[in-house]
Protein backbone atom coordinates (compact mmCIF):
# COMPACT_ATOMS: atom_id res chain seq x y z
CA UNK A 1 0.00 0.00 0.00
CA UNK A 2 1.30 3.22 -1.25
CA UNK A 3 1.76 6.22 1.51
CA UNK A 4 -0.84 8.40 -0.19
CA UNK A 5 -3.54 5.65 0.01
CA UNK A 6 -2.57 4.64 3.65
CA UNK A 7 -2.51 8.46 5.01
CA UNK A 8 -5.61 8.76 3.29
CA UNK A 9 -7.11 6.12 5.13
CA UNK A 10 -5.76 7.25 8.29
CA UNK A 11 -7.22 10.56 7.88
CA UNK A 12 -10.43 9.48 7.48
CA UNK A 13 -10.50 7.39 10.13
CA UNK A 14 -9.70 10.20 12.30
CA UNK A 15 -12.48 12.07 10.62
CA UNK A 16 -14.61 8.74 11.64
CA UNK A 17 -13.71 8.52 15.18
CA UNK A 18 -14.38 12.98 15.88
CA UNK A 19 -17.77 12.35 14.19
CA UNK A 20 -18.66 9.59 16.56
CA UNK A 21 -17.12 11.82 19.38
CA UNK A 22 -19.87 14.60 18.31
CA UNK A 23 -22.26 12.12 18.16
CA UNK A 24 -21.86 10.66 21.28
CA UNK A 25 -21.60 14.14 23.04
CA UNK A 26 -25.69 14.14 21.72
CA UNK A 27 -26.36 11.01 22.25
CA UNK A 28 -25.24 11.95 26.53
CA UNK A 29 -26.67 15.49 26.27
CA UNK A 30 -29.34 15.05 24.02
CA UNK A 31 -32.90 17.03 25.38
CA UNK A 32 -35.29 14.25 24.26
CA UNK A 33 -35.16 10.55 23.95
CA UNK A 34 -35.58 10.98 20.03
CA UNK A 35 -32.47 12.87 19.86
CA UNK A 36 -30.44 10.10 21.42
CA UNK A 37 -32.21 7.91 18.73
CA UNK A 38 -30.78 9.49 16.57
CA UNK A 39 -27.23 9.95 17.63
CA UNK A 40 -27.42 6.27 18.28
CA UNK A 41 -28.26 5.53 14.40
CA UNK A 42 -25.43 7.88 13.30
CA UNK A 43 -23.00 6.35 15.88
CA UNK A 44 -23.93 3.24 14.20
CA UNK A 45 -23.89 3.92 10.45
CA UNK A 46 -20.22 5.46 10.91
CA UNK A 47 -19.22 2.03 12.99
CA UNK A 48 -20.50 0.45 9.58
CA UNK A 49 -18.16 2.61 7.40
CA UNK A 50 -15.07 2.11 9.96
CA UNK A 51 -15.71 -0.99 9.78
CA UNK A 52 -15.72 -0.55 5.22
CA UNK A 53 -12.55 1.10 5.58
CA UNK A 54 -10.69 -0.76 7.67
CA UNK A 55 -11.16 -3.75 5.18
CA UNK A 56 -9.86 -1.11 2.31
CA UNK A 57 -6.56 -1.04 4.70
CA UNK A 58 -6.19 -5.00 5.06
CA UNK A 59 -7.49 -5.58 1.53
CA UNK A 60 -10.02 -8.47 2.70
CA UNK A 61 -13.43 -8.65 2.23
CA UNK A 62 -14.32 -9.85 5.93
CA UNK A 63 -14.53 -6.72 6.93
CA UNK A 64 -17.87 -6.65 4.22
CA UNK A 65 -19.69 -8.74 6.41
CA UNK A 66 -19.23 -7.59 9.58
CA UNK A 67 -19.97 -3.82 8.30
CA UNK A 68 -23.18 -5.58 6.52
CA UNK A 69 -24.48 -6.90 10.11
CA UNK A 70 -23.48 -3.60 12.06
CA UNK A 71 -25.88 -1.72 9.29
CA UNK A 72 -28.53 -4.38 9.98
CA UNK A 73 -28.40 -4.19 13.38
CA UNK A 74 -28.65 -0.43 13.54
CA UNK A 75 -31.67 -0.29 11.89
CA UNK A 76 -33.11 -2.81 13.86
CA UNK A 77 -32.35 -1.56 16.91
CA UNK A 78 -33.07 2.31 16.01
CA UNK A 79 -36.75 1.43 14.56
CA UNK A 80 -37.39 -0.59 17.71
CA UNK A 81 -36.67 2.23 19.64
CA UNK A 82 -38.43 4.85 17.19
CA UNK A 83 -42.00 2.09 17.67
CA UNK A 84 -41.15 1.97 21.32
CA UNK A 85 -41.27 6.04 21.46
CA UNK A 86 -44.19 5.97 19.37
CA UNK A 87 -46.25 3.25 20.86
CA UNK A 88 -45.04 2.31 24.38
CA UNK A 89 -44.49 -0.78 23.27
CA UNK A 90 -42.11 -2.53 20.28
CA UNK A 91 -44.62 -5.31 18.86
CA UNK A 92 -48.57 -5.05 19.59
CA UNK B 1 -4.36 -12.07 -0.26
CA UNK B 2 -1.46 -10.89 -1.82
CA UNK B 3 -1.84 -6.79 -2.38
CA UNK B 4 -1.04 -6.01 -5.90
CA UNK B 5 0.54 -2.42 -6.90
CA UNK B 6 -2.05 -0.20 -8.15
CA UNK B 7 -1.45 2.34 -10.75
CA UNK B 8 -1.75 5.77 -9.16
CA UNK B 9 -4.55 6.91 -10.77
CA UNK B 10 -6.79 4.22 -9.01
CA UNK B 11 -5.10 5.00 -5.77
CA UNK B 12 -5.66 8.79 -6.08
CA UNK B 13 -9.56 8.16 -6.95
CA UNK B 14 -9.91 5.92 -4.37
CA UNK B 15 -8.28 8.46 -1.40
CA UNK B 16 -10.28 11.58 -2.95
CA UNK B 17 -13.99 9.20 -2.50
CA UNK B 18 -12.39 8.54 0.87
CA UNK B 19 -11.46 11.93 2.15
CA UNK B 20 -15.22 13.06 1.06
CA UNK B 21 -16.38 10.52 2.79
CA UNK B 22 -14.72 11.65 6.10
CA UNK B 23 -15.78 15.68 5.34
CA UNK B 24 -19.43 14.66 4.99
CA UNK B 25 -19.14 12.71 8.08
CA UNK B 26 -18.13 15.15 9.90
CA UNK B 27 -20.65 17.38 8.35
CA UNK B 28 -23.16 15.15 9.45
CA UNK B 29 -21.87 15.24 13.33
CA UNK B 30 -21.23 18.60 13.53
CA UNK B 31 -24.64 19.55 12.44
CA UNK B 32 -25.79 17.26 14.53
CA UNK B 33 -24.35 19.07 17.52
CA UNK B 34 -25.28 22.72 16.14
CA UNK B 35 -28.97 22.61 14.91
CA UNK B 36 -31.31 23.94 17.68
CA UNK B 37 -34.50 21.83 17.25
CA UNK B 38 -35.08 18.55 16.69
CA UNK B 39 -36.76 18.89 13.55
CA UNK B 40 -33.60 20.34 12.01
CA UNK B 41 -31.50 17.75 13.69
CA UNK B 42 -33.31 15.07 11.32
CA UNK B 43 -31.93 16.25 8.45
CA UNK B 44 -27.63 16.55 9.13
CA UNK B 45 -27.51 12.93 9.32
CA UNK B 46 -28.75 12.38 5.77
CA UNK B 47 -25.35 13.71 4.55
CA UNK B 48 -23.62 10.27 6.15
CA UNK B 49 -26.89 8.10 5.21
CA UNK B 50 -26.60 8.82 1.64
CA UNK B 51 -23.04 10.76 0.53
CA UNK B 52 -20.34 9.37 2.75
CA UNK B 53 -22.39 5.43 2.49
CA UNK B 54 -21.67 5.94 -1.03
CA UNK B 55 -18.27 7.77 -1.20
CA UNK B 56 -16.97 4.85 0.73
CA UNK B 57 -18.82 1.93 -1.36
CA UNK B 58 -17.61 3.60 -4.58
CA UNK B 59 -13.93 3.40 -3.04
CA UNK B 60 -14.46 0.05 -1.77
CA UNK B 61 -15.43 -1.01 -5.45
CA UNK B 62 -12.64 0.61 -7.49
CA UNK B 63 -9.98 -0.56 -4.98
CA UNK B 64 -10.94 -4.11 -5.03
CA UNK B 65 -11.90 -4.43 -8.65
CA UNK B 66 -8.50 -3.06 -8.96
CA UNK B 67 -7.21 -5.22 -6.96
CA UNK B 68 -8.04 -8.71 -8.56
CA UNK B 69 -8.72 -7.45 -11.94
CA UNK B 70 -12.58 -7.72 -12.27
CA UNK B 71 -15.57 -6.31 -10.88
CA UNK B 72 -16.33 -6.64 -7.48
CA UNK B 73 -19.91 -5.30 -7.24
CA UNK B 74 -20.65 -7.46 -3.76
CA UNK B 75 -20.27 -4.19 -1.55
CA UNK B 76 -23.08 -2.66 -3.36
CA UNK B 77 -25.02 -4.69 -1.17
CA UNK B 78 -24.60 -2.11 1.56
CA UNK B 79 -26.14 0.77 -0.59
CA UNK B 80 -28.90 -1.26 -1.43
CA UNK B 81 -29.70 -1.95 2.71
CA UNK B 82 -28.98 1.59 3.71
CA UNK B 83 -31.61 2.70 0.68
CA UNK B 84 -34.52 0.37 1.82
CA UNK B 85 -33.77 0.66 5.95
CA UNK B 86 -33.21 4.35 6.36
CA UNK B 87 -36.11 6.26 5.58
CA UNK B 88 -38.12 3.67 7.47
CA UNK B 89 -36.24 4.81 10.51
CA UNK B 90 -36.30 7.95 9.55
CA UNK B 91 -40.28 8.60 8.92
CA UNK B 92 -40.63 6.33 12.40
CA UNK B 93 -37.82 8.46 14.32
CA UNK B 94 -40.30 11.81 12.59
CA UNK B 95 -43.66 10.39 13.77
CA UNK B 96 -42.78 9.77 17.26
CA UNK B 97 -40.70 13.06 17.76
CA UNK B 98 -44.40 14.54 16.19
CA UNK B 99 -46.20 12.32 18.37
CA UNK B 100 -44.56 13.33 21.25
CA UNK B 101 -43.91 16.88 20.81
CA UNK B 102 -47.79 16.95 20.51
CA UNK B 103 -48.31 16.11 23.69
CA UNK B 104 -46.00 17.89 25.46
CA UNK B 105 -47.38 21.09 22.97
CA UNK B 106 -44.58 22.05 21.74
CA UNK B 107 -44.74 25.17 19.93
CA UNK B 108 -41.99 24.54 17.19
CA UNK B 109 -44.06 21.94 15.86
CA UNK B 110 -46.01 22.33 12.85
CA UNK B 111 -49.66 22.07 13.47
CA UNK B 112 -51.57 18.92 12.78
CA UNK B 113 -52.80 18.46 8.99
CA UNK B 114 -56.46 18.24 10.10
CA UNK B 115 -58.08 18.31 12.99
CA UNK B 116 -59.13 15.44 15.31
CA UNK B 117 -63.07 14.78 13.88
CA UNK B 118 -64.49 14.43 17.76
CA UNK B 119 -63.20 17.56 19.32
CA UNK B 120 -61.62 16.38 22.95
CA UNK B 121 -62.39 17.70 25.49
CA UNK B 122 -60.12 20.99 25.35
CA UNK B 123 -60.10 22.77 21.61
CA UNK B 124 -56.49 22.41 20.24
CA UNK B 125 -54.79 25.64 21.08
CA UNK B 126 -51.59 26.78 18.81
Amino acid sequence: MSPLLSNAITITLVAYGLAMLLALWRMLRGPAAQDRVLALDLIYIIGMLIALVIGLRYTSSMYFEAALLIALFGFVSSAAMAKFLLRGEVIE
Amino acid sequence: MTTNTLPLWIEIIVAILLLASAVLTLGASWGLVRMRTFVQRMHPPALAYVGASWCVTFASIVYFSAQNEGPQLHVWLIIILLSITVPITTVLLARAALFRGRRLNDATLPPALQPKTPPPTAPEQH
